[in-house]
């Protein structure tokens, strides 16, 4: 029998290789940032020397870029980051409660999953904002309007990656696990979840995207804080600077949430060939 | 690493997947002493693996008990572990967490677990291997990961489903011998169900052939061979002359139609 490890000169030569691929992906994206950076730039100054849109002018790269200090020194941006934050986190905390456990039963029970599917395909369907009408009738407060709208919206992505997940798992790993002593609980938290945690991510990832396209349009609606309410006050008072620098601190609150995401899905991954 | 075996024994045991359909088999007796590695041979089909299964506990029988040393055998046990035919290990797991996992389910400390873990991985040569993700092994390799996963728990009794079917011939032969090997040096029970004579004669004290439907043991053999076994011996080649005419006679006798047939080709003068 022999029986040696891997040798350290290929261990090598991957490491070069994915220093080499890391300095590619930050060259590609700094560059695509300053390709979409002169574009706006190059319509912002467009807009500021023609006099008719002259108006316009705090659409543009500068006065966005420059107005992010004075947000600062308000206090608005701070309150709307935390405003929307508090809102998008308390619902996709209430979606992965709920979408997790019962995605686990609809992987593991196929009566459950026969049962529900019908019902949770239809109310799937249904746009989260046309939920909110009847959000605003339950809720005595704007804010759990909110929440409710971003947890029905984040549900389903959970729920439904949290099953498939469940669905492609070898079904003689719980054999195995039941053999070698495990308990319920241990099989949830030492076999399933770790079976499933890239799928559960991944599910929570698609759902953040969709909570966080949702959240906006959803402030936007009687509330008085939040970074749609923001858009909405910065519009009313044509402060075109400060309405732009919201947009794109939307933008980048959301790359960076969906970054985070990618990089979850990546470290619990075990599948070869994914990342 | 100290180990003993058990007394097994099987009265009536009988088993049917739905309550309508045929039986799988039916009045089974088995008796295998503390310490014996006993083969159960037979075709695809003859319900030899859900046999395995009901054994260790992963299957309830429709009729009949079992006792492991007067105890009555009604579910899985860590004392009673099976290997299966892959090794089904866990690919987000090391190979030091796949082997100790049974031993975290029982809630071993884990300065004692590692002292165990350590020790198995040494009984199947894996050593270096501790920190190695499972995926980057060979399939003999996994399904030694597999093995010191069963061995750590010092089990009584390991049931082996066709483990070594789908590695190449000398990843086989040498898992056969070292598996043997080990089980006599700790004193377990072997239960092994394969379809490989060979394995069976390499593997085991005594070899049972089950045939026909619903299934029923037909024939027993004494496996007396001097350790270590070589394929290529006499009395190996002797012995194998000996089981295949007896595999032959049992499913002529009392196999299924389709076993009979077979057997009458198989018979028949080239």
């Amino acid at each position: 029998m022999s029986n040696h490890p891997p040798a350290a000169g290929l261990a090598g030569t991957r490491t070069s290789r994915a220093a080499e691929a890391t300095a590619r992906g930050v060259l590609n994206f700094s560059l695509g940032l300053l390709i979409l950076a002169a574009l706006w730039g190059l319509g912002g100054y467009m807009i500021s020397i023609n006099p008719k849109t002259q108006s316009f002018a705090g659409f543009g790269l500068i006065p966005t870029l420059t107005s992010f200090p004075e947000l600062w020194q308000l206090g608005k941006l701070q309150s709307a980051i935390a405003a929307s934050g508090y809102r998008l986190g308390m619902g996709m905390l209430i979606a992965i409660a709920i979408g997790v456990p019962i995605g686990i039963i609809m992987g593991r029970s196929k009566r459950f999953r026969e049962l529900s599917n019908s019902s949770f395909q239809f109310l799937r369907m249904i746009s989260p904002l046309s939920w909110m009408p009847i959000a605003v009738f339950v809720f005595a407060a704007w804010d759990h309007s909110i929440i409710f709208l971003i947890a029905i919206a984040s549900v389903w992505p959970v729920m439904f990656s949290t099953a498939a997940g469940l669905a492609k798992v070898d079904p003689a790993w719980f054999k195995v696990a039941r053999n070698l002593g495990a308990t319920p609980v241990q099989m949830l938290t030492q076999i399933i979840l770790p079976a499933i945690s890239f799928d559960i991510f991944t599910g929570i990832r698609l759902a953040l995207g969709i909570a966080w396209v949702v959240l906006v349009p959803a402030e936007l609606l009687g509330v008085t804080s939040g970074l749609g309410y923001a858009i909405k006050d910065a519009r009313e008072t044509l402060s075109y600077d400060h309405l732009t620098a919201m947009v794109l601190t939307i933008g980048v609150i959301g790359y960076v949430l969906d970054t985070c995401c990618a990089l979850l899905v990546k470290r619990y991954s075990w599948h070869r060939g994914d990342a | 690493m100290s180990i003993r075996g058990v007394n097994i024994s099987i009265k009536g045991l009988g088993y049917r997947y739905s309550s309508r359909g045929n039986p799988t088999f039916s009045n089974l007796m088995l008796e295998s002493p503390r310490g014996e590695a006993l083969a159960i041979i037979g075709r695809s089909g003859c319900g030899k693996s859900t046999l395995l299964h009901i054994i260790a506990g992963l299957n309830r029988p429709t009729e009949g008990t079992m006792h492991f040393d007067d105890k009555k055998i009604e579910g899985p046990s860590s004392r009673w572990v099976m290997m299966f035919q892959a090794p089904h290990l866990f690919p987000w797991m090391k190979v030091s967490q796949n082997v100790g996992v049974g031993l975290g389910f029982a809630g071993w400390p884990e300065k004692e677990k590692a002292e165990r873990v350590a020790e198995a991985l040494k009984l199947v040569e894996l050593s270096d291997y501790a920190d190695t993700n499972v995926q980057d092994l060979s399939g003999g390799q996994q399904q030694r990961v597999a093995l010191a996963r069963s061995l750590v728990m010092e089990p009584e009794l390991l049931l082996l489903d066709e483990p070594f079917s789908a590695l190449d011939a000398f990843t086989r032969a040498s898992l056969q011998r070292d598996v043997r090997s080990i089980a006599k040096r700790l004193g377990f029970n072997l239960i092994i169900v394969t379809h490989d004579i060979d394995e069976a004669i390499l593997m085991a004290d005594r070899a049972l052939i089950m045939a026909g439907a619903p299934g029923k043991i037909v024939h027993e053999f004494e496996v007396n061979l001097t350790d270590p076994r070589q394929r290529q011996d006499p009395a190996v080649q002797s012995m194998r002359a000996r089981l295949m005419d007896a595999f032959h006679t049992a499913a002529q006798v009392a196999g299924s139609p389709a076993e009979k047939a077979e057997a009458e080709t198989a018979s028949e003068p080239a």
